[in-house]
């Protein structure tokens, strides 16, 4: 899933400040999973907003709405018919849906709520990793299931570096060495043929090196 | 919580089984956490932490209830109308006048 953090309530008033009606709008994807931009948080956050602007005697109404999903046209035009009569709109989904609303409702701005973090997975309750870059070009099938370019700081692609102590990485005594992870896994896979492999230089015109990415399948336009 | 606020409480009380002895196993710890963000939040906005506070109570300690409660009013008692109150209460004592004016 897409993760994310919420903005200081200081830097949304500060971005809120010229405006005293507007929507709160929620996405039911991603950020309704990692518990930063979901129905409980446009209310959790509404609420905040009334209180602290009624407080400072500028009194703001908000309009709470949450979209199926934020990155998806069908969902975003429901939002249309009263967009226009709002003078901005505080999304606290991730930051592609934000930018898809602002696409399509042309003369409303668009505020971030949220930092839109890493793609990652659910550790425990409240607690979010990374474990994919989006680099367009997987390598897990020769790796054992972990990420070398998101688990490794350096994103090494052929073992690990001298900064690697007892499975732990210089960086941070709680980030485990990705490559270790990798030796480890490949292992008790009985897959150690495949750290032997040699690779080519990897590709990086699939991941960001390119600008920004478009898939097109032709099955399916 | 928040809500309780904006419907014109001056404190809120949040009451939680006995740490360890909830029938939800962690509810009872994880509404201390939530209730932990809304200190934070009460801060950061001016109403001020002190307006909310958590107790852990079993259903069966009802003197320990109302002491709790009483301890709990006389706080907020002592703090007086919460921001928000104060502000709303402002201006209701200005809107007659300008009417006259």
């Amino acid at each position: 899933m897409i993760t994310g953090t919420p903005k200081p309530i200081e830097e949304i008033l500060e971005m809120l400040e010229p405006y005293d009606n507007i929507v709160v709008a929620g996405c039911h994807g991603c950020v309704t999973v990692c518990r930063v931009g979901g129905q409980k948080e446009v209310e959790v956050l509404s609420s905040t907003l009334r209180l602290a602007r009624e407080t400072a005697g500028k009194d703001i109404n908000i309009k709470e709405v949450s979209l199926e999903r934020q990155c998806d046209p069908e969902y975003v035009e429901t939002m249309r018919p009263y967009v226009e009569d709002y003078q901005a709109v505080l999304s606290i989904a991730c930051g592609a849906g934000i930018q898809f609303l602002a696409e399509k409702f042309a003369k409303t701005p668009l505020l971030p709520g949220i930092n839109t973090g890493f793609l990652g997975v659910t550790e425990r309750q409240g607690e979010w990793s990374e474990r994919c870059q989006g680099c367009g070009d997987c390598v897990l099938h020769l790796t054992g299931g972990i990420c070398p370019i998101t688990r490794c700081a350096k994103q090494l692609l052929h073992g690990p570096c001298g900064g690697s102590t007892a499975g732990v990485c210089e960086i941070d005594k709680d980030v485990q060495c990705g490559w270790q992870l990798i030796i480890d896994r490949l292992k008790s896979l009985d897959q150690m043929d495949n750290y032997a492999k040699l690779k080519p230089y990897k590709g990086w015109n699939a991941s960001r090196d390119g600008g920004p990415r478009r898939i097109i399948r032709e099955d399916m336009v | 919580m928040l809500e309780a606020f904006e419907n014109g409480a001056d404190g809120v009380m949040v009451i939680g089984c006995l740490e360890g002895d909830c029938h939800y196993v962690s509810g009872n710890i994880r509404a201390r956490a939530r209730v932990k963000r809304v200190y934070s939040i009460l801060e950061k906005i001016g109403i001020g932490a002190e307006r909310i506070r958590m107790y852990n109570l079993s259903a069966g300690e009802g003197a320990k209830f109302a002491a709790f409660a009483n301890e709990f009013v006389d706080t907020i008692i002592e703090l007086g109308p919460s921001p928000v109150n104060t502000m709303r209460a402002r201006k209701t004592a200005k809107a007659p006048q300008e009417e006259t004016t």
